[in-house]
């Protein structure tokens, strides 16, 4: 090993595998700092955050937790902006739902090496947890050497889980790190990795179920498509995507769509949007608040109202009071019928 | 010469995790050691993610305070590496 300490920045997820990638490489006595992107579709316990049914949930940031029981520096970055071009014209298309798992992955190693090579930061190389045939879009024999090119980071790319597995790369050949102490696992396997948490006394490690991205979720993609749809333009602001993990979603005409709060913590939540959307809201019974999405005019607003009555607690009544407030403040209260289960069609429901 | 030390706030209410942390992370590169930063945010997951943040980073945390759903996070900012 040379006698220059060499540094390497890793980019941390939160799980088990780049845990275990970036100790593997402090134990070579490498420097390592973590970097961690944030897209605004990262798993991250907002429902649990905004669910009052969650609330005793344990609530932290996995990346944070993960650096810290390293003893290693974490670096968040906010790539909301830049994300938006990745998801909406992934050049190696999408999986299952809308993940661009594929781009996602040269994205993020192409803003770690931009971030790693900066003159204030001067970094040698960039780890990752990658495990070839781990995930069946974006970690396989076929896409490393993809995401080493296209990111630009060549072969100051490191995946020392696998590496045994794939040709020897600069920091390998260069004897900053030993290629005989690092892995060769493969596959969906996950026992490999469970073992060396043990060798290293990790007792406590994220497992992740679903992946690590909303977009990677049916149900979240299907109403982003709906979003898209509706608005005639792929595009989306951070309040849109955050919405979308938040209540019922219902869509009874094309330019408008109602979100109502399924519970308290809901509530408080789209009660934060008031200045921004259209609110709806009982006086009458207790109930949800529910925010308009699109341009609703008078006839939707009562159409919605009693939606919104459905939802209270006045759902058998003949009457319920709800209140419509507008952005600016000034509001009205009209009283609906609730509407019946049986009229709202299941294609409304987004 | 002495340094001028102040009081700054941040306000992150309504954000969700990690953007509270984000945000703290990039208005402390702004401050100067003995500056203090009061952060209010209402996602509970910023009572534990910007202790662990501090703690990572050198900085220290004077006191966290809940009133109703609001979080006030006070910090001093420390000469770190």
């Amino acid at each position: 090993m040379s006698a220059t300490q060499r540094k390497a920045v890793s980019l941390i997820s939160g799980g088990l595998d780049s845990m275990l990638a970036t100790k593997v490489i402090m134990d070579q006595g490498v420097h390592v700092e973590g970097i961690n992107f944030f897209t605004g579709f990262c798993v991250e316990g907002h429902t649990q955050a905004i669910r009052q049914k969650d609330k005793n949930k344990q609530k932290r940031n996995s990346a944070l937790w993960v650096a810290e029981q390293l003893g290693i520096k974490l670096h968040i970055i906010d790539v909301i902006e830049e994300y938006k071009d990745v998801l909406i014209n992934p050049k190696h298309g999408y999986g299952k739902n809308l993940n661009p798992c594929l781009d996602c992955k040269i994205f993020m190693v192409n803003k770690a090496q931009a971030w790693a090579w900066m003159e204030e930061n001067q970094f040698d190389f960039i780890i990752t947890g990658e495990v070839i045939g781990q995930r069946p879009k974006s970690q396989r024999l076929e896409t490393m050497p993809i995401i080493a090119r296209e990111s630009g980071a060549d072969d100051r790319l490191l995946r020392p889980l696998c590496a045994k597995n794939l040709p020897p790369t600069l920091p390998e050949r260069e004897g900053w790190v030993d290629r005989n102490a690092m892995f060769d696992f493969h596959g969906r396997n996950r026992k490999p990795q469970m073992a060396l948490a043990e060798t290293f006394g990790f007792k406590e490690y994220s497992q992740p179920a679903g992946g690590c991205c909303f977009l990677t979720d049916k149900s979240y993609s299907n109403k982003l498509v709906d979003l898209w749809k509706a608005r005639g333009d792929r595009d989306y602001e951070l309040d849109d995507i955050m919405l979308l993990k938040v209540g019922r979603h219902l869509r009874p005409r094309p330019h408008y769509k109602v979100i109502v709060s399924r519970e308290e913590g809901e509530n408080h939540y789209l009660a934060g949007y008031k200045n921004e959307y259209i609110s709806l809201e009982s006086k009458s019974h207790n109930g949800p608040i529910a925010i308009i999405d699109g341009m609703a005019n008078d006839e939707d607003l009562k159409q919605a109202a009693t939606i919104v009555a459905r939802y209270s607690q006045g759902r058998d009544a003949d009457m319920v009071q709800i209140e419509i407030r507008m952005t600016d403040g000034t509001a009205k209260t009209i009283d609906v019928k609730p509407i019946s289960p049986a009229d709202i069609p299941s294609t409304w429901h987004v | 010469m002495n340094k001028v030390e102040s009081l700054f706030k941040l306000d992150a209410r309504r954000l969700l995790c990690p953007m509270p942390v984000i945000r703290t992370q990039n208005r402390i590169k702004e401050l100067k050691a003995g500056d203090k930063l009061e952060i209010t945010c209402t996602d509970p997951g910023a009572l534990s993610d910007i202790p662990s943040w501090c703690r990572i980073f050198g900085h220290t945390v004077l006191s966290t305070n809940t009133v109703d759903r609001e979080i006030f996070i006070l910090i001093q900012v420390n000469e770190t590496s």
